[in-house]
């Protein structure tokens, strides 16, 4: 069979694509010796700046779960009037550029503002904390894991949940025996890029807290001070040891449904 | 037992009006009518998925109007199963049973029982994705029965299945009404499945009900126009009323009773009406000369369409009929029909 130029466009855009993406990945990954990445991950700050990255982010993805799932429930399950500007402002975090993010929460954490001054009055300190690292990603990272989380609830047909009402079951009995079986699988993904789009987060971060350091700040800092050299290992960690922590999580649950 | 008293139901376009209904004890009920007439909207309305705006809904003596789902004991069936993917068959079946104070013996003669009577021994350890429709069905009535619900509500549980696991349902179907003590509600357009299996039906069209009766009455005197056309009654004509006889256009047509209004419409089924080449000489019948303007293949029968004068009848004959009468279209023929065939209001 003869094949149309339609094809060969088709491929030949996919390999300009893989090729544009993973070149520069690559070249980033072989061009630290393994003696200089050895060398870097004894480098105690590093090890904490990488530590704090996945710390920060795995925090970020609790709290979208905790506060996103029944969010995401409620706009999978219900029409309302407004449902389609609370998507909307939802999706607003992916919209803005990243330094704006942390000047916002900045204004309002701040002194100048009733919520910075029950902030400080409790204690808890935004700027130039964990606290405010992990606010950041929780804004950056939240939109992720409910809107993969609402797909998953909205592929579950309604009527099963009201089979199980029929049968006996409360609303969060239903819940628990049936959609959330059958959303784990969304969840996880919501939880991953959120994660994922977690810890990339530079631009909010470094305005909010430079300090403590997160692995991408720590980039930037060798970057600027030392140049591509010493910044490569320290980003080779990086995204080696975030590559493994997603492609376990994969692995885990691809493992999960073969079971089932 | 199913009391309805003038339900109201708002949901988006869709909307209920002024529905009355009573349903006896252990009663095969169906509700008939076209798409988005409110059937399901009605279905998910007593058993207290979707919330109404007025009415009342009784169970027996009990108000269950403002009762949660799952404290009614009202299991619904639908059409396309519904059935948990992430449990096998048996734990789809006694998927209820975590919610019921339902003694264990009990629960497994029970369970033995649907499992016999629906053939689903084999099947038990098995994931819904690896069962047929017809099997998918029977999982689902069985996972309905099972907690013995008072009320069993069936969406159209037979019209996405096979022919051949339709009838196979529809006769379980039977068995388990007879011999148990739970109302069945349940909504089809298939006529075949509300003439073996019901006793009464109502008509709904446009979220209210035309008719409730038995189903002979609904079928052979439809009370409004919309159910003559519902259930078949293909010859329709408005008809003025003089005595005994209707007047259609030029033709005057016998009815043997005397109407009580002037005018009205008649009905007739297609198959009560008779098609000859000769003229018949009773005088029970009523007979036309016409012509046959068109014949449509109906797969086991043919649908006849004959013009006497300016009305036009459909008449419904068998593939034999139609080659021993050597119709064609323009063929010169008689129609006849008795009198006590043809339904008048």
């Amino acid at each position: 069979m003869k094949r149309e130029p339609f094809f060969w466009i088709t491929i030949s855009c996919g390999l300009v694509i893989m090729a544009f993406i993973l070149l520069p990945l690559i070249q980033m990954m072989s061009a630290p010796s393994v003696g200089m990445l050895k060398e870097t991950i004894h480098d105690k700050d590093v090890l904490r700046s990488i530590r704090l990255s996945i710390y920060t982010a795995g925090l970020a993805a609790l709290i979208s779960f905790v506060l996103g799932t029944p969010l995401a429930y409620l706009l999978a399950r219900s029409a309302f009037r407004g449902k389609r500007l609370v998507e909307s402002i939802i999706d607003l975090p992916i919209a803005i550029p990243h330094p704006v993010v942390g000047i916002a929460i900045l204004s309002v954490a701040g002194k100048n503002h009733w919520i910075g001054q029950i902030l400080s009055e409790l204690g808890i300190r935004i700027m130039g904390s964990v606290t405010g690292i992990v606010t950041v990603l929780t804004f950056v990272g939240l939109p992720f894991y409910l809107n993969a989380t609402k797909t998953g609830f909205e592929v579950i047909s309604p009527r099963l949940e009201k089979v199980s009402r029929s049968l006996g079951a409360s609303m969060s009995s239903t819940f628990f025996r049936i959609t959330f079986p059958l959303a784990w699988r969304s969840m996880l993904i919501g939880l991953i890029m959120c994660c994922a789009r977690a810890i990339s987060e530079f631009g909010a971060v470094v305005i909010v807290a430079y300090h403590p350091m997160i692995a991408p700040v720590m980039i930037y800092e060798r970057f600027e001070a030392y140049g591509l050299k010493y910044s490569q290992p320290v980003a080779v960690w990086l995204v080696s040891i975030s590559l493994i922590l997603f492609l376990l999580l994969r692995i885990l649950t691809l493992h999960k449904v073969k079971e089932e | 037992m199913i009391t309805i008293r003038e339900l109201n139901i708002d949901l988006q376009e869709f909307h209920l009006r002024n529905i009355n209904l009573d349903i006896a004890e252990n009663e095969f009920f169906i509700l008939m009518g076209p798409t988005g007439a409110g059937k399901t909207m009605l279905l998910e309305a007593i058993a207290g998925l979707i919330p109404l705006m007025s009415g009342k809904i009784l169970i027996g003596e009990r108000e269950i109007t403002k009762l949660s789902p799952e404290k009614r004991g009202i299991g619904i069936v639908y059409q396309d199963y519904a059935l948990f993917p992430h449990l096998t068959v048996l734990e789809n079946i006694t998927y209820g049973l975590h919610f019921h104070r339902i003694d264990k013996t009990h629960a497994e003669k029970r369970l033995d029982r649907l499992l016999e009577v629906l053939n689903l021994f084999g099947l038990k350890q098995r994931f819904p994705v690896n069962l047929s429709g017809g099997e998918k069905q029977r999982v689902a009535l069985a996972r309905a029965l099972m907690v013995e619900p008072k009320v069993l509500l069936l969406d159209e549980p037979l019209s996405a299945l096979d022919p051949n696991f339709r009838e196979e349902v529809r006769g379980a179907l039977k068995r388990l009404h007879q011999s148990s003590t739970t109302t069945f509600l349940m909504v089809t357009h298939d006529f075949a499945e509300v003439l073996s299996l019901a006793g009464r039906a109502a008509v709904m069209n446009n979220g209210r009900i035309e008719q409730i009766g038995k189903i002979e009455e609904i079928f052979k005197k439809p009370r409004s126009r919309f159910v003559a056309d519902f259930v078949g009654m293909k010859n329709l004509f408005r008809a003025e009323f003089r005595e005994t006889r209707a007047l259609v256009s030029n033709l005057e047509i016998e009815l043997g009773i005397e109407p009580i209004n002037s005018h009205g419409y008649i009905a007739i089924r297609p198959e009560d009406i008779v098609i000859s080449r000769e003229a018949f000489s009773s005088s029970m019948r009523n007979l036309f000369p016409g012509s046959v303007t068109t014949i449509i293949d109906q797969g086991f029968c043919y649908e006849v369409h004959v013009q006497s004068g300016e009305v036009s009848f459909k008449s419904l004959i068998t593939k034999s009929s139609l080659i021993e009468l050597e119709l064609r279209e323009t063929t010169e023929v008689f129609i006849s029909f008795k009198a006590t065939a043809i339904h008048s209001f």
